[in-house]
């Protein structure tokens, strides 16, 4: 009896959770789908937004500014990020540990101190455009590529690179065949990692970003006084199943897989 | 080492692959793509390298015109007509407020072309020398804006030389006639504490004062320290009666009945009244605030031509009614006036009557004193 | 031995282009910050803006900031344990179709989610609808302290829950059954295994839910009806509508005081490492 009840409150409390979380989520979609302009009246079912989300010219301009944004920032905060965990990792204790304190400075900081920070640098040696925003997304980008490589250095086999340069691998071709898989999975968390970040931002790059240069969230944030535009709630439901879907996949398909590669058992 | 992962929460999918049977799965993917990836990877790198290096510097370059102006303030579409046209590529950069628009063009980070300004914050950039003139010969299209409009302009820029006219219109309040004891005609119902809860004042500084002032007596434009200070008292008691300092979202909230009334602009008033046929907008018999923004090229402009082409294109009568309809403001374009149905110009809220603007006032710069001291009252009224 | 040292050594330039990375857009910038914190907009060097942190306005937001920051990571500490324990008592695993269904609404911009918030919270908004529908009272909740709380929560809240759940999913079955056969009950196998082995996870949550909640202006500025300012609030201000830079910059150096202070006392119970407990 007591086990049941305890099953039961849980499953009500994850519920009770889960409607908390989605609540908005079902008002956005819902408005997705109202023949009204107004955020606050309802004027039937439509599916006209959808439509006209893909031509209207600024948002699609404001996502094409998101995606390259947050794709070459985290392919660039990877690349020096990867370097610098190697670097650091090799340094005496002192050194490493001043550069640790200096990767988590970005990290703990407010963002808004961040953004700031770096409008005011900025404004002194470039004019504010799309490259002072990639510059600043790459900057909050590499802790978290640094962060997520460093424990798979440490896990790293060093003999592995050491044996392959002694049977004459030279150290680009022993760095490319032998420490980079190892560390695959870390550079691919961190390098998601850094994606997801910068596609959410809002604070640093409202304060970094030029005349015209409109990602997602700065859009919808300038819009929140004149009324949002309605195709803005179709792009983020459409955003939202994709990313379910993907999700879902991610998840799903190599336990699939491992399910369908299990043995079959031939007893009877 | 501390650590504030915040997205890894995010990617857990992605982060689970550190578990043994999924890397497995991504080192096979990792031997079968590498070549194409590093391939990939540079080419992106490559691209990356050129939009910094490329787009730092081509800020109001050749053909391109930086525009800074208010939100939503003009048709998307007249943009591209106007590349269309005439070539000229325009940036298009929004603001909430006068102040705003201010703070970030002295900042010097960007380089405006066009400002899109009010009446007094105009006034402090013609004062401060920020300003070119502009050769209303060379536009053939001004002419039909009307003269009362460049005579309003005229206060704050005596001989019209650096402003041609955009918007026009009022500042009173919006309010859901179903909801009010009876009809409303004065500030005071904001400040009564009658409808207490219910009252939405501006999140404009400007504007939330001038309705105090007014209501006290005083001109909106009082360099009077006691004046300002007793409009502040007004504004800290009614402070706790007031339900959101708001701007453009003003006329939302009245419209989903979240609120009785709110002070809200003229523009915002119509647009309030198609969503919802029961309001009404009054300008109060104590006087309010009669506003004209305008465009105005900066001295930094370094093609005075085709910021002039621009401002000609926006006075063209079908332009100009283009914008018209895209945000229903009263336009000071005469030739777009007369265009308009019966309908629409009885409509108070569209072309005000004439004498509607009588015992109101167009803003004017305060002096430096009381700006500063207005500007802390306001701070500590927000905070409050 | 040799080889190794100069392998090693060589392996430190590998972070030449990150040093430099860090120097010029982390180091410099923050530097940037300090002297504009350490100049008055008039005079020369000054501590006024630093000092200004003090002024009764800015204290006053600086103390609803702290409140908001500690009631949210408060609020998501209670709301997560229960959670996390009736995730793990149901036997749903990091894999769990529920994690992932828990960790999916933050695919949704967060600006567009908070809005939604104020629509749900509004006087004649969609809770409200739902009250009166059942006879009960209307909740004035919009513009208020509440509504803000409301909105944080909703935003921090999976940051709290994910390390909690991590540091507990790796808690051994076994030992908890030992417990329960030396005789402990429920409340003493949270008290005694449960809790201190989920500390980790604790602290990393406690991390990513404080500083972010305390120094937000964008979920005040939805939900707050411009009637209540936020220490992040203030700041943005100066920087947009007051152009006081100087003043902005020394108050956000008085926050990046206070938080490195308060997050110092939190590291200091952390092994390296341990942190790391959301992987």
């Amino acid at each position: 009896m007591v086990e049941k009840l305890k099953g039961f409150l849980s499953r009500f409390y994850i519920g009770l959770i889960i409607l908390f979380l989605y609540a908005p989520i079902l008002v956005l979609v819902m408005l997705s789908f109202n023949n009204s302009r107004s955020r606050v009246t309802w004027g039937g079912f439509t599916l006209q937004w959808y439509g006209k989300l893909f031509s209207n010219g600024q948002i699609m301009e404001a996502l094409v500014t998101t995606l390259v944004l947050a794709t070459a920032s985290a392919l660039i905060a990877t690349v020096i990020g990867v370097l610098g965990a190697l670097g650091i990792h090799a340094m005496r204790q002192k050194n490493y540990q001043i550069m640790m304190i200096c990767t988590n400075i970005p990290l703990l900081n407010a963002d808004i101190v961040t953004g700031i920070a770096l409008m005011l640098w900025f404004v002194h040696f470039i004019p504010l455009g799309f490259g002072s925003v990639l510059l600043a997304h790459i900057t909050f980008n590499i802790p978290y590529v640094i962060l997520s490589v460093m424990p798979k250095i440490r896990q790293m086999n060093v003999s592995l690179y050491e044996a392959a340069r002694d049977l004459g691998a030279n150290a680009v071709y022993a760095f490319f065949k032998v420490i980079l898989p190892q560390l695959a999975s870390g550079i691919v968390a961190g390098f998601f990692m850094a994606f997801t970040m910068s596609m959410d931002d809002f604070v640093i790059t409202y304060f970094t970003k030029g005349a015209g240069v409109n990602t997602l969230s700065t859009m919808i944030y300038g819009e929140i006084r004149k009324g949002i535009k309605p195709e803005m709630y179709a792009l983020s439901t459409m955003i939202f199943v994709f990313v379910f879907v993907v999700l879902l996949a991610a998840n799903y398909w190599p336990a699939k897989k491992a399910e369908l590669q299990k043995p079959v058992s031939y007893e009877s | 080492m501390k650590m504030k992962e915040e997205a890894a929460v995010r990617l857990r999918e992605f982060s689970d692959f550190a578990g043994s049977d999924k890397i497995l799965i991504l080192e096979r993917i990792w031997e079968m793509k590498k070549r194409v990836s590093y391939v990939c990877l540079a080419g992106l790198l490559a691209c990356s390298m050129l939009s910094v290096t490329g787009c730092g510097s081509k800020e109001g370059g050749k053909g391109s015109l930086t525009v800074f102006s208010y939100g939503e303030y003009m048709d998307p579409d007249v943009l591209d007509q106007f590349t269309e046209e005439t070539g000229i590529e325009i940036k298009y950069e929004e603001s909430l407020t006068p102040e705003e628009m201010y703070t970030k063009y002295k900042s010097g980070a960007i380089k405006y072309d066009l400002l899109c300004s009010t009446d007094y914050m105009l006034q402090k950039f013609i004062d401060e020398g920020e300003l070119q003139k502009i050769d209303r010969g060379a536009m053939e299209n001004s002419g039909n804006i009307g003269d009362k409009y460049w005579k309003l302009a005229a206060a704050f820029d005596p001989e019209n030389a650096y402003t041609v006219p955009y918007f026009w219109g009022t500042l009173g309040i919006l309010y859901d006639t179903t909801r009010v004891s009876e009809p409303v005609d004065s500030w005071d119902v904001l400040f009564n504490g009658d409808y207490a809860g219910e009252v939405i004042m501006q999140n404009s500084m400007r504007d939330t004062y001038m309705a105090a002032l007014k209501y006290l007596g005083y001109s909106l434009n009082s360099n009077n320290e006691n004046e300002i200070r007793e409009a502040q008292e007004l504004l800290l008691k009614q402070k706790p009666d007031v339900q959101a300092y708001l701007v453009d979202e003003a006329r939302d909230e009245v419209v989903a009945g979240n609120a009785v009334m709110a002070i809200v602009y003229s523009g915002e008033a119509y647009l309030g009244h198609q969503y919802n046929e029961n309001l009404a907008y009054v300008i109060p018999k104590e006087g309010s605030n009669v506003w004209l923004d305008a465009w105005c090229v900066t001295k930094h402009c370094e093609d005075l031509d085709a910021a002039q082409k621009f401002l000609d294109f926006l006075c063209r009568e079908d332009i100009a009614k283009k914008n018209f309809e895209y945000i229903y403001y009263s336009t000071p374009n005469d030739a777009v006036v007369e265009s308009l149905s019966e309908e629409e110009r009885a409509d108070e809220a569209l072309v005000p009557a004439e004498d509607a603007t009588d015992n109101c006032e167009v803003s004017l710069q305060l002096e430096p004193e009381s700006n500063d001291l207005m500007n802390e009252l306001w701070k500590e009224l927000k905070a409050d | 031995m040799i080889n190794r040292a100069k392998s090693v050594n060589r392996r430190t330039w590998l972070s030449s282009p990150y040093i430099v990375w860090v120097i010029g857009f982390t180091v410099i910038p923050l530097g940037v910050i300090f002297k504009y914190a350490l100049t008055s907009r008039e005079s020369g060097f000054s501590l006024e803006n630093i000092v200004a942190i003090f002024e009764p306005i800015h204290l006053k937001a600086m103390v609803f900031s702290l409140e908001i920051a500690i009631g949210c990571t408060l609020i998501c500490i209670l709301l997560s344990y229960p959670l996390v324990l009736a995730l793990r008592y149901l036997g749903m695993g990091r894999q769990g179709f529920t994690m992932f269904i828990l960790i999916l609404p933050m695919w949704m911009n967060f600006i567009l989610r908070i809005l939604a918030w104020q629509m749900i919270l509004s006087n004649n908004g969609i809770l409200n609808f739902l009250l009166t529908k059942l006879g009960l009272d209307a909740l004035p909740l919009a513009n208020t302290g509440t509504a803000i709380m409301i909105g944080v929560v909703y935003d921090y809240l999976p940051y709290m829950v994910l390390p909690i759940f991590n540091a507990v999913a790796e808690i051994d079955e076994d030992i908890m059954e030992a417990a329960r056969d030396l005789g402990a009950n429920g409340f003493t196998v949270f008290r005694k295994i449960i809790f201190p082995l989920s500390i980790p996870g604790l602290l990393s949550g406690i991390v990513m839910v404080f500083v972010p909640s305390m120094t937000s202006f964008v979920i005040s500025d939805i939900l707050g009806g411009g009637k209540l300012q936020l220490i992040g609030n203030i700041i943005e201000q100066e920087f947009t509508k007051s152009s006081n830079w100087n003043l902005g910059s020394g108050l956000s150096v008085s926050l990046m005081i206070f938080v490195l202070i308060s997050m110092a006392f939190t590291t200091k119970n952390d092994v390296e490492g341990k942190g790391s407990a959301i992987w």
